[in-house]
């Protein structure tokens, strides 16, 4: 009977969800690139760990991909707390400290400066703030090189240069308008009516920005203190440029000092260690922060 | 009555575009004044001009006799509610009430006397402590149309408040602000495209069109009395039926049918002849029993008929001009029929056809 074959074929037939195979061959190459990608990342990160840990005599045998027979944690002393650069033999720490220095007032300034120039770009917009937005896009795209020299000079003569806060100042200036930008599209994207019903309910410029606004806006000040604190720790050129005496170095001005000595053996373990040291800052910002910068990134979905 | 809100001469442009031009409108107080126009016409303009937050061209605003052309939006006395809702994400339903009280500086238990009078008048006791992430969209807008009650205002603004919401609640709350609006007796503004709305909850009705007044007047004033064609055509659904002609000697004539306007009310006495266009809603028009009695009767061809439930609108033909016509949801109409209308020239509208004015 033509009437049950149809009965079968409908209870027999797919039903609910289609099953998936693991090993089809879209996931083989999705995985296969991931795999080598992270790899390729890794990698270099698995050599500097395992020869920081190793003891010179080993590292001379040549194997680099191999773990340390022997763990010592010697390197690491060294690097932070005894290695040369010039005649200061005090190690990483003190160019450490130079960079918490730098880095703390750096990022508050250009945050909270920053911060604002956006809200007041977006949500009070005056006679020639489309002007104003304009110019401090144009910082953007200028290449630092073109400016090193005019600001060695602009410091000079206000008695700034060679010193932290010469640089604090550097700083804070390059990081203004990425960060201006980031606000002010990020204020951008909050409802326009919001800011509207803000200003009926009798809120003032700051009341809003700190009432109303702040507390909406934690992922994209989170971004914006990834992009600066990444910024100003790696910074180099800065460093070399502006700060005058190697007392005040940041500290990539003096791992670049400790891993191209040219005095003595080759301490690869230091140097690896040194370099790891140097670079746990915005790894630690990174792992701490992440979840809310991807948020941040992908902003612009606020609801009410 | 006095005048609540006066505007006068208000112009507003972004740029060189003219939005709203040499504007006039008063507002009585306690009155519920409604603006309706399509989308771009500039009414939240005009409302957020009246907010005071868009500064104006030129012109002046005054509420409750004070010029307040210049002053802030929270000096001005007026509570806003917006389409969006606008609620304060981070703050709870309650710290969203009280906002404002406290940017005025308002002491503490007044405070909380007032959000629980508000909370009680819009039954929102129960939510007081969630987040509006927390909350349904007609939970929502009352509490946005709470936020404007507890600062005790003068004018109440609303910008299309219920447009965000389904169907069935956009009734509920619209039947809810008609009695919130008797119980207040406060000045209400409030602007929408939704023509039930506007007919439902206004005292008068301000039809826009472009930056200008179209007509400004009760909702039955702007049903049965359009002031010109716009008016005319924008207000009704189905809309009005139009038919070009001439009127001459006091009769309209189309082709070869003759349309004499007995008890038509002119707006001045016809002396010249003209080109002309008569407007008949579809919903005056009469057939059955009733055609017997109407003072004109036509013939027309049945095209379309659609019912609707509650009554059946009709696609016709009449002579060979197409017309709507509005019947009972119980007429039993078919497709190709020949049926009888009948049309009364008092509930007509008729407009001159080069000045689209109401003759
Ligand atoms: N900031 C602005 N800059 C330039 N033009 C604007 C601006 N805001 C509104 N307009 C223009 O002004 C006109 C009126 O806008 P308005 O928002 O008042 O319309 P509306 O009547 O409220 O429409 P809707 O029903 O869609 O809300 C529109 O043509 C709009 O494009
Ligand atoms: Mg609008």
């Amino acid at each position: 009977m033509a009437d049950s074959g149809t009965m079968t074929a409908a209870m027999t037939g797919p039903r609910g969800p289609k099953p998936k195979r693991a090993f089809n061959r879209t996931n083989i190459m999705i995985y296969g690139t991931l795999i080598v990608v992270a790899l390729y990342y890794a990698l270099p990160l698995y050599v500097m760990i395992v020869t920081s840990l190793k003891g010179l005599p080993e590292i001379q045998m040549g194997n680099i991909f191999a773990p340390p027979m022997e763990i010592t944690f010697e390197p690491w002393v060294k690097a932070w707390a005894q290695a040369c650069t010039g005649i200061n033999c005090d190690g990483l720490s003190r160019g450490f400290w130079n960079s918490v220095r730098i880095l703390i007032p750096s990022l508050i300034i250009s945050v909270a400066v920053a911060s604002v120039n956006g809200y007041a770009l977006s949500m009070w917009k005056f006679k020639g703030s489309e002007v104003f937005f304009g110019i401090l896009m144009i910082g953007a795209f200028i290449p630092y090189q073109i400016m090193l020299y005019p600001i060695v000079i602009l410091l000079r003569e206000a008695g700034l240069y060679g010193s932290l806060t010469g640089l604090v100042l550097v700083h804070v200036a390059f990081g203004m308008p990425i960060n201006t930008l980031l606000f002010r599209n990020y204020f951008a994207s909050i409802p326009e009516e919001l800011f509207k019903a803000a200003r009926v309910d009798g809120a003032g410029f700051w009341a809003i920005f700190f009432r109303i606004m702040l507390p909406m806006s934690l992922p994209i000040f989170v971004v914006s203190l990834i992009i600066q604190v990444t910024g100003i720790w790696n910074d180099f050129l800065f460093g070399v440029t502006y700060i005058s005496s190697p007392d005040r170095y940041p500290m990539t001005v003096q791992l670049n000092n400790i891993v191209n000595s040219v005095q003595g053996v080759k301490e690869y373990n230091v140097n690896m260690a040194a370099t790891l040291l140097t670079g746990l800052v915005p790894l630690v910002i990174y792992f701490a922060s992440g979840k809310l910068f991807v948020r941040g990134i992908a902003a612009g979905a606020v609801k009410g | 009555m006095t005048n609540s809100v006066e505007i006068k001469n208000l112009d507003l442009s972004f740029g060189a575009v003219k939005v709203l031009q040499n504007l006039n409108l008063d507002i009585g107080e306690g009155e519920f004044l409604v603006l309706l126009g399509s989308s771009g016409c500039g009414k939240s303009t005009l409302l957020n001009c009246i907010a005071g937050l868009l500064e104006v061209t030129d012109g002046q605003i005054f509420i409750k006799g004070k010029n307040v052309t210049w002053a802030e939006p929270s000096e001005r006395g007026i509570g806003m509610v917006f389409q969006s809702y606008a609620l304060y994400p981070q703050m709870s339903v309650k710290g969203n009430l009280s906002f404002g009280l406290k940017n005025a500086k308002v002491p503490k238990d007044e405070i909380e006397k007032r959000v629980a009078r508000a909370a009680e008048i819009l039954q929102i006791e129960p939510l007081l402590d969630r987040k509006p992430g927390a909350l349904s969209g007609g939970q929502r807008q009352r509490v946005a149309i709470g936020r404007a009650l507890v600062r005790d205002v003068d004018v109440f603004l609303f910008d299309e408040p219920l447009s965000n919401l389904d169907a069935k609640l956009r009734v509920d709350l619209r039947v809810e602000l008609k009695r919130l609006h008797n119980q207040l007796q406060n000045t209400m503004i409030y602007v929408t495209h939704d023509q039930v709305e506007a007919m439902t909850l206004a005292d008068r009705i301000a039809v826009m069109k472009g930056g200008k007044i179209m007509q400004l007047g009760s909702p039955d004033e702007i049903y049965n009395q359009p002031r010109n064609l716009y008016v005319a055509d924008f207000i009704g659904s189905p809309s009005m039926n139009f038919l070009e002609g001439r009127l001459e000697a006091g009769e309209f004539k189309v082709d070869d049918m003759v349309m004499p306007m007995n008890g038509y009310e002119f707006g001045a006495p016809q002396t010249a002849d003209r080109p002309a266009i008569i407007g008949i809603r579809p919903e005056h028009v009469v057939t059955g029993e009733l055609v017997r009695n109407a003072p004109l009767q036509f013939e027309v061809d049945v095209d379309l008929v659609e019912p609707m439930g509650s009554d059946t609108l009709v696609y016709a033909k009449l002579g060979k001009h197409s017309f709507r016509i509005r019947m009972d949801g119980q007429a039993r109409v078919r497709d190709g029929e020949k049926i009888s209308i009948g049309i009364d020239p008092s509930r007509a509208s008729l407009f001159d056809k080069s000045t689209e004015d109401r003759l």
